[in-house]
């Protein structure tokens, strides 16, 4: 075998330049599939992250609407008959999630949730002046309300936290405190539906980069909420919950739904078409790394062709002194893997350095203000499958010359002289 | 009975291209150990077919080939690779050296193939064959630096390094100039004299094949009973 790599190493020397532009071409292809891959994967996590990481993976919530199964329908006595009910309306039917406490305790032991934050969504007048603004206030858990979905990454001005620690705190949409013309630590008057009039402190902006979101929203503690409304401890109008793994959530969900009794959604019937998306990008992605390692694996595949036909008398020559036409293979596909892991190699480094250099570049999305540069993934699968299209790539280049170079009668060339 | 290094036995030979030819008819002779036999005969007589038959690399006849009492009949590629480089060493007439190597190295691929001995000993067995073919200063040269009849004895050195049963040449000196030709001729002789090689060259130099212990004539694909 070492005998094999000398000879290899020596045909590779023999005809460096040639050697050297098939690396490059190797080279150039890894480079932009991985920077390629990298900063679409990057992309991807970002919007992903705009939409889907603020999204709980099952919500429970009661939804208002009138009863499946109406009193009379439940009764022994008229299970036989037909029952003709028309244009049934839902009753002062509660948005409260019944028993909220003993199920907020049973999620908790779940060992297939992460984290659940609950919450409570209202909807009040904010009253600057002469005019009120309708806005839904979310009564949230802040800690956990980060922790899983979020939440402190899209305050653009103050802190989150300030929410749990200052009484009577509430953060504004940005457009919503731009339409009350208040800013951070400054107050904001607020009458519940029930007519009750509160003083609230701007404690932080938050900014969804949806504007007409950013113009209804605003977040205040679950216990600010609950004395707005003038409820008790365990009142609560919506669970979210993060899973451990997010691909469960339409079954878990179902089974909430019966076991607690409440209305359940998942995120994947949610968010569907953005899964899609996300598909479809890295699909087209990968279709362009290929077809680049594609025509990279024809550069190879024509200068090892080349290279037999001009070492033909060499090959006929090892094999007439006893080199077996297997040696004579491992030759040629150890010349064409040389090229793949050497250019597969600088291949990965330099779309890697590509990559920082993307990282770089400046981006400013008003709705990620964490973002300052363009997203990229360094995910070192994109490498693991670069590299290992490399090699396949350079593999199956070179072994049909190998195949032909082994085939090669001696007879036919020592003749033919 | 003298050891018989090659046999022949019934060999035929078609070319199937374009249409059916018979070059090779009921060809029958043996190598005994030792011999400086020649083969000759005009051009186009199936000499070289023969020689490629004879060396296992051409597979395509009928009949029986036994080298060193082993028939060669239905064998694999590698076990016929096997079988040419430990037994037979190679003289062309065009010399067939590797122009990436040294002639040194040129000189022990054979020998590292082997794998029989480690780099050092192959390495010093090429010396030894290049110094007995009084070639040793050209050992660190690249092998298309060297003119063609220092190529052809090269060549030699190369056929020797695995001390095979045989040595086969096909038209060795075909390519060279008279001078060349009379030196290569005379390290065939010394080989054949003083270290007992057994020899098979293929030549239509009938001067050349003259000198040797015995010669084979062929003609239109068939062996001319002996003349002597």
């Amino acid at each position: 075998m070492k005998l094999l790599i000398s000879i290899a190493r020596s045909l590779l020397l023999a005809r460096w330049r040639q050697t050297f532009i098939a690396a490059i071409g190797v080279t150039f292809s890894i480079t932009m599939f991985v920077a390629l891959l990298g900063f679409m994967q990057g992309l991807n996590e970002m919007m992903d992250s705009l939409f889907l990481n603020r999204t709980p993976d099952i919500r429970l919530y009661n939804e208002i609407k009138p009863a499946a199964i109406q009193p009379v329908q439940l009764s022994p006595d008229y299970h036989s008959d037909h029952h003709f009910i028309h244009s049934i309306k839902a009753t002062g039917h509660r948005q409260e999630i019944y028993n909220s406490i003993a199920i907020l305790e049973a999620l908790r032991r779940d060992k297939r949730v992460a984290g659940v934050a609950s919450k409570i969504v209202m909807q009040a007048f904010f009253n600057e002046g002469t005019i009120d603004i309708t806005a839904t206030v979310n009564g949230i858990e802040e800690y956990q309300e980060s922790a899983l979905l979020h939440f402190a990454d899209y305050i653009v001005e103050g802190d989150a936290s300030s929410l749990e620690k200052v009484p009577n705190s509430i953060i504004l949409g940005k457009a919503l405190a731009e339409n009350l013309l208040v800013n951070v630590g400054e107050m904001v008057q607020l009458t519940t539906p029930e007519g009750e009039r509160f003083p609230l402190k701007v404690v932080a902006l938050w900014q969804s980069g949806i504007q007409d979101f950013d113009k209804v929203q605003s977040f205040t503690s679950l216990a600010t909420a609950q004395k707005l409304l003038g409820k008790t401890r365990n009142y609560l109008t919506d669970i979210q919950i993060r899973l451990k793994n997010s691909t469960m959530a339409p079954i878990l969900a179902r089974e909430y739904s019966r076991l607690f009794n409440t209305s359940a959604q998942d995120i994947d019937t949610l968010n569907s078409e953005f899964e899609t998306g996300s598909f479809i990008r890295s699909l087209i992605s990968y279709a362009v790394g290929i077809t680049l390692l594609t025509v990279s694996g024809f550069g190879i595949y024509n200068i090892l062709n080349m290279l037999i036909y001009e070492k033909m008398d060499s090959i006929a020559i090892l094999k007439a002194t006893g080199f077996a036409g297997r040696d004579v293979k491992r030759i040629f596909i150890f010349i064409a893997m040389s090229i793949g892991i050497f250019g597969g190699l600088a291949g990965l480094i330099l779309g890697f350095l590509l990559s920082l250099a993307i990282d770089q570049l400046p981006f400013h999305a008003t709705s990620l203000p964490t973002m300052k540069t363009y997203p990229v993934s360094y995910d070192p699968f994109i490498y693991c499958i670069g590299g290992a299209f490399s090699l396949i790539s350079t593999y199956l280049a070179g072994w049909l010359p190998s195949r032909k170079a082994s085939k090669i009668d001696p007879v036919v060339i020592i003749r033919g002289k | 009975m003298a050891d018989i290094i090659l046999e022949a036995r019934n060999i035929n030979k078609y070319f199937h291209d374009p249409v059916d030819v018979k070059v090779l008819s009921d060809i029958n002779f043996k190598v005994n150990k030792g011999e400086f036999v020649t083969v000759t005969g005009k051009s186009g007589c199936g000499k070289s077919t023969l020689l490629y038959i004879l060396s296992t690399m051409d597979t395509d006849y009928e009949g029986e080939l036994l080298i060193d009492n082993v028939s060669m009949v239905n064998r694999p590629e590698a076990m016929l690779a096997r079988v040419r480089n430990e037994k037979i060493g190679f003289v062309f007439q065009f010399h067939y050296l590797l122009n990436e190597f040294s002639v040194l190295h040129n000189v022990m691929l054979p020998g590292l193939k082997l794998n029989r001995y480690p780099i050092q000993q192959v390495e010093h067995h090429a010396m030894e064959k290049l110094t007995r073919l009084g070639i040793e200063k050209l050992a660190n040269k690249k092998a298309n630096q060297v003119s063609g009849g220092e190529k052809q004895r090269i060549a030699i050195a190369r056929a020797l390094i695995n001390d095979p049963c045989i040595i086969m040449g096909d038209e060795p000196t075909g390519n060279l100039d008279k001078k060349n030709s009379e030196l290569v001729f005379d390290i065939f002789k010394q080989l054949a004299e003083e270290y007992k090689q057994t020899l098979l060259i293929v030549t239509h130099d009938q001067e050349f094949a003259a000198r040797t212990h015995r010669r084979i004539q062929m003609e239109d694909g068939k062996i001319i009973p002996d003349v002597h």
